[in-house]
């Protein structure tokens, strides 16, 4: 069985609460038991509750398989790049350190990579991820392109990323402010890297209130 | 005498918390369930619903259930692993009795035995003081059967006034503005309404972290335009992307109501037509807010003018519009007055009772509305009838077959229970559900009080930290142990299957309460013999009550995945039996009819109209002041839930969010000098504590706030007030006055409790 074409996976920061419901229902889905393959972090919690969730993107080219030396990452037809196989990795991590996206872990105790094979025991059969299943804001969405068009018009999928001179297109799509994906259809992801969450991503002209507590007195 | 029978340290190294994590079966992917159980979550009053994975009497893990309506599958960190409270090591399986001289101060006991005991207590007290020497403690984490059982069992079998529940520190002072404004307690619309709204205001409530569900709708009406407004302390995880942040200074809520509202005025944007209609005491309400200009409003709250004359605009000039509360703003010994000012906003605006415009409150525990609304409430009687009303009385005693003289009269909160135990009036103590050693303000008050009780007895699943006092613990069920109705956050009563038997010498609840009833030689209307049966007389005693559930069968709530009351067995208007009323999803409906006001409008007073009531802002008790200069409010974290007897015991919810800190924003922590991750300690008129700080700017600088999920010495509520709103009775949690100094030391628990303890 495979991941049906037509159902994508979606991820919007934006909408993002920090709640770890996707981490903690990762870890009941049946290919990976007990461990859970995503990444929530604060992007910096001293200055705001700003909190990223990342899955495996799968790549149309993954990196991480191009620089594997046993071979032992693949991706299916259905466009899903799984976890290493046990047979082949040898742990050796180069994975690791080449995805762009930070996504392979290595568990030395079982001397294996895993990560995201987009829940493949659910997702093959027409089922959502439980990570999209549950997400409490829906920042992880699972479902088509028509679905995600009607239900987010303030926003647009894009799946190309910008790594210096490395172009990577994905499966997976990150929503950004539709304006933006009308002026620049990629996101250049070094460029971004300076840049710090702010406590209030909203700042209204009326109001000026990019720091909210400005007035008040300690 | 209820001491806590040896060092504390033994009984939680015998009876934790410990915690549970995924291992054997449930961690085992070649293991099938025998089936799927579709039921709820046990926690937060969102109630999604969920499948349980079920195999030899245990719960093994869950599937999302994406056909309910309300969550369609989703579910937050706390529902993703409930499932784990279930076969846990700290779990009660016998009755236990206080034993000082058992290596943890607990021993078993054969059930029967620990019921005649507790029998044997109660009648001997009852025989030397009188039916009120003993008073009952329920909770709002109940089944609506448990809760109508316990106010029956209170008032009939016990005859005693002395009851009331936990959701007295959750939805009272939002209940009693409710029955104010409206005659009736209940949020207006289903949540799919607020998709498509202009305007979304949430007033004190950390939606992302209390209610993770109602994000996600949230999220969707922006999507198609709506303004989303927030008002909080904190930046909490919706207020960072909200379009407007209202950061109010705690306890200062309903002058900024009443500022808004007299933006409003000044600027004619009134539904003149519905107020005149609909409602009535508009003029007082006016007269009130003119002295809360922009300048006054802004210099009280805290709140920049600029932001409130935002708010107002938008709220004033919408077509549609929703408008949220919850425990913000009611926690307070203001609190009915906050909510009230937030219900002027709404009736002033005319826009309730309609598809994309409503009014609620967002409720915090399991059925903190089904269990509010049947006879826990120590004023008040099945189907939100009042314990005082000579006609309810005379109804509910003619459905309990007595005499409507033996009904005793309206009994005292639950905070005052306590103090009726500290005078020695309340001398015998039973409890379910409750767990106010943690929960409770000022709580070395709240351990003294349970030092002075002659007899204590907690039914519980585990040994929560109030049940370290008790003489007799009774090993009651857990939520997938049993089966009955609750009423979620909408108004819609949903169904809890049972999934599994209770294990050992556990049982459900309400049959620890008919035992004690038998026992006591007091059966008669304590012989149900399942959670049906006792839904089946609670649907006769809510009848013409204004929470009428007469209408509502368990095959109703499967079929229609819930039922919004009020659900009539009988046309409200012609009075003729009928079997298909869907429910009301959606209240105050223009041309509506209720049995109260009978066509004269669609409120549920004898006119017709709603009421506005004057709203009027008082200062805090304990406020800041140069001796106690930092606000210090408290509230929930998401992994997280109440006085935490369940959730400090599920392993991965333990480690999201381990321990308590004391949240700061850095020009606080620079002038005290502290840095993050410092132990810190934060002291008020009550007592202190010692945490580690977290430093953020995501807080009023002139505010720290605490999570408080955990007991003894990281428990937050040693520092509160018990000072409670002279209507509503609850207390006043989120402000009282503090000061916060870097600690000298760790403090002693640090080496000895594990995080969760």
């Amino acid at each position: 069985m495979a991941k049906p074409e037509y159902l994508h996976f979606f991820i919007d920061p934006n909408r993002c609460i920090g709640c770890q419901s996707c981490v903690q229902a990762c870890t009941e889905c049946d290919t990976h038991r007990g461990e859970s393959m995503i990444h929530l972090e604060y992007v910096n919690r001293q200055e705001s509750v700003q909190t990223v969730p990342v899955v495996c993107m799968h790549c149309d080219q993954p990196t991480c398989a191009e620089v594997c030396p046993a071979d032992a990452i693949k991706r299916t037809g259905d466009g899903v790049v799984q976890s290493a196989r046990k047979p082949r990795c040898i742990a050796c991590g180069n994975c690791v350190v080449a995805c762009p996206f930070g996504v392979p872990e290595l568990y030395e105790d079982r001397k294996i990579m895993m990560k995201c094979d987009m829940c493949y025991d659910r997702s093959s059969v027409g089922k959502k991820p439980m990570c999209a299943t549950v997400c409490p804001s829906q920042a992880l969405f699972f479902g088509t392109l028509e679905q995600i068009t009607q239900l987010r018009p303030l926003s647009a999928p894009v799946n190309t990323f910008q790594f210096g001179d490395q172009t990577i297109t994905t499966r997976v799509y990150v929503m950004v402010p539709r304006q933006i994906a009308t002026r620049a259809p990629l996101l250049d992801v070094v460029s971004a890297m300076d840049e710090q969450p702010r406590s209030r991503a909203v700042t209204l002209r009326v109001v000026a209130d990019s720091d909210p507590f400005a007035g008040v007195e300690v | 005498m209820a001491n806590v029978p040896v060092d504390p340290l033994r009984i939680i190294a015998r009876f934790g918390p410990h915690l549970s994590s995924m291992t054997g079966v449930r961690l085992s992917t070649s293991v099938e369930p025998e089936r799927l159980v579709k039921t709820h979550c046990c926690f937060c009053g969102q109630q999604c619903g969920i499948q349980l994975k079920v195999r030899d009497n245990e719960v093994i893990g869950f599937e999302p259930w994406e056909d309910f309506p309300f969550n369609r599958g989703m579910l937050c960190p706390k529902g993703v692993k409930r499932y784990l409270q279930g076969s846990h090591p700290d779990r009660l399986t016998t009755a236990l009795r206080r034993d000082s001289s058992a290596e943890a101060g607990f021993s078993p006991i054969p059930y029967d035995q620990a019921i005649a005991r507790v029998a044997g207590e109660i009648g001997r007290l009852q025989a030397a003081h009188g039916p009120g020497a003993v008073g009952v403690l329920g909770g709002a984490s109940l089944t609506t059967e448990k809760t109508y059982l316990l106010g029956k069992f209170a008032r009939v079998c016990l005859k005693t006034p002395f009851i009331d529940y936990n959701g007295r520190l959750c939805m009272v002072s939002a209940g009693a503005a409710n029955k104010k404004a409206f005659g009736i307690d209940r949020t207006t619309n289903p949540w799919s309404d607020m998709v498509g709204t202009d305007v979304i205001w949430i007033a004190g409530s950390n939606v992302a972290e209390c209610s993770p569900i109602t994000t996600n709708y949230i999220w969707q009406a922006r999507e198609l335009g709506a303004k989303i407004i927030i008002q909080d302390p904190r930046i909490t995880p919706a207020a960072r992307t909200c379009d407007l942040y209202l950061p109010v200074k705690p306890g200062r809520d309903a002058a900024l109501f009443a500022g808004v509202l007299q933006i409003m005025i000044e600027r004619d944007w009134l539904d003149h037509a519905f107020i005149a209609e609909h409602t009535s005491g508009f003029e007082q309400v006016a007269e009130y807010c003119r002295q809360w200009t922009l300048a006054r409003t802004a210099d009280v709250t805290g709140v920049p003018a600029r932001a409130i004359a935002q708010a107002a605009e938008w709220w004033g000039t919408a077509r549609t519009s929703f408008l949220f509360h919850a425990r913000g703003i009611e926690h307070h010994s203001n609190g009915v007055q906050n909510s009230l000012g937030t219900i002027n906003l709404v009736l002033a605006s005319g826009r309730i009772g309609k598809p994309k415009s409503g009014y609620g409150t967002i409720v915090g525990q399991a059925n903190g509305q089904g269990g509010r609304e049947h006879g826990q409430k120590c004023d008040q009687l099945p189907g939100w009838r009042e314990i005082a009303n000579p006609e309810h009385r005379r109804y509910i005693a003619g459905v309990w077959g007595i005499d409507e003289r033996e009904l005793p009269g309206p009994g005292v909160d639950a905070y005052e229970m306590f103090r009726k135990i500290d005078a020695g009036e309340i001398k015998g103590l039973i409890s379910i559900c409750f767990n106010p050693k943690v929960s409770l303000p000022d709580n070395s008050f709240v351990t003294r009080c349970l030092e002075k009780l002659e007899f204590y007895t907690a039914i519980d699943f585990f040994l929560n930290d109030t049940a370290w006092h008790a003489d007799i613990v009774l090993p009651g069920s857990l939520h997938e142990e049993d089966e009955g109705t609750v009423t979620q956050v909408e108004g819609r009563i949903i169904k809890i299957n049972k999934a599994v038997e209770c294990p050992g010498e556990a049982r459900e609840d309400w049959r620890i309460i008919q035992d004690i009833a038998k026992a006591l030689g007091r059966p008669a209307g304590f012989t149900f013999a399942d959670p049906r049966e006792i839904f089946e007389e609670l649907r006769v005693a809510s009848k013409g009550g204004v929470a009428d559930y007469s209408g509502v069968t368990y095959e109703k709530i499967t079929r229609q995945m819930g039922v919004f009351w009020p659900c009539y067995s009988d046309d409200p208007r012609t009075g003729a039996a009928i079997d298909d009323h869907p429910g009301t999803p959606r209240l105050f409906e223009p041309g509506s009819y209720n049995p109260v006001a009978r066509g004269n409008g669609p409120f549920y007073f004898p006119d017709g109209r709603a009421r506005f009531n004057v709203a009027e802002y008082r200062p805090p008790v304990d406020d800041a002041s140069d001796e106690y200069p930092i606000y210090l409010t408290t509230g929930r974290v998401v992994s997280q839930f109440l006085s935490g007897t369940q959730t400090r015991r599920i392993g991965p919810l333990v480690r999201q969010y381990a321990e308590p800190r004391i949240e700061m924003h850095p020009r606080l922590a620079a002038k005290l000098g502290i840095a993050d991750g410092d132990w810190t300690t934060a002291e008020t008129r009550r007592g202190t504590i010692t945490l580690r700080a977290q430093v953020v700017t995501t807080i009023r600088p002139d505010t720290i706030f605490i999570p408080y999920h955990w007991a003894g010495p990281k428990s937050a509520n040693q520092l509160t007030v018990a000072a409670q709103d002279p209507i509503s009775k609850i207390p006043q949690y989120k402000v009282c006055g503090c000061r916060v100094r870097k600690a000298e030391a760790p403090p002693d628990y640090a080496a000895v409790l594990e995080p969760q303890q």
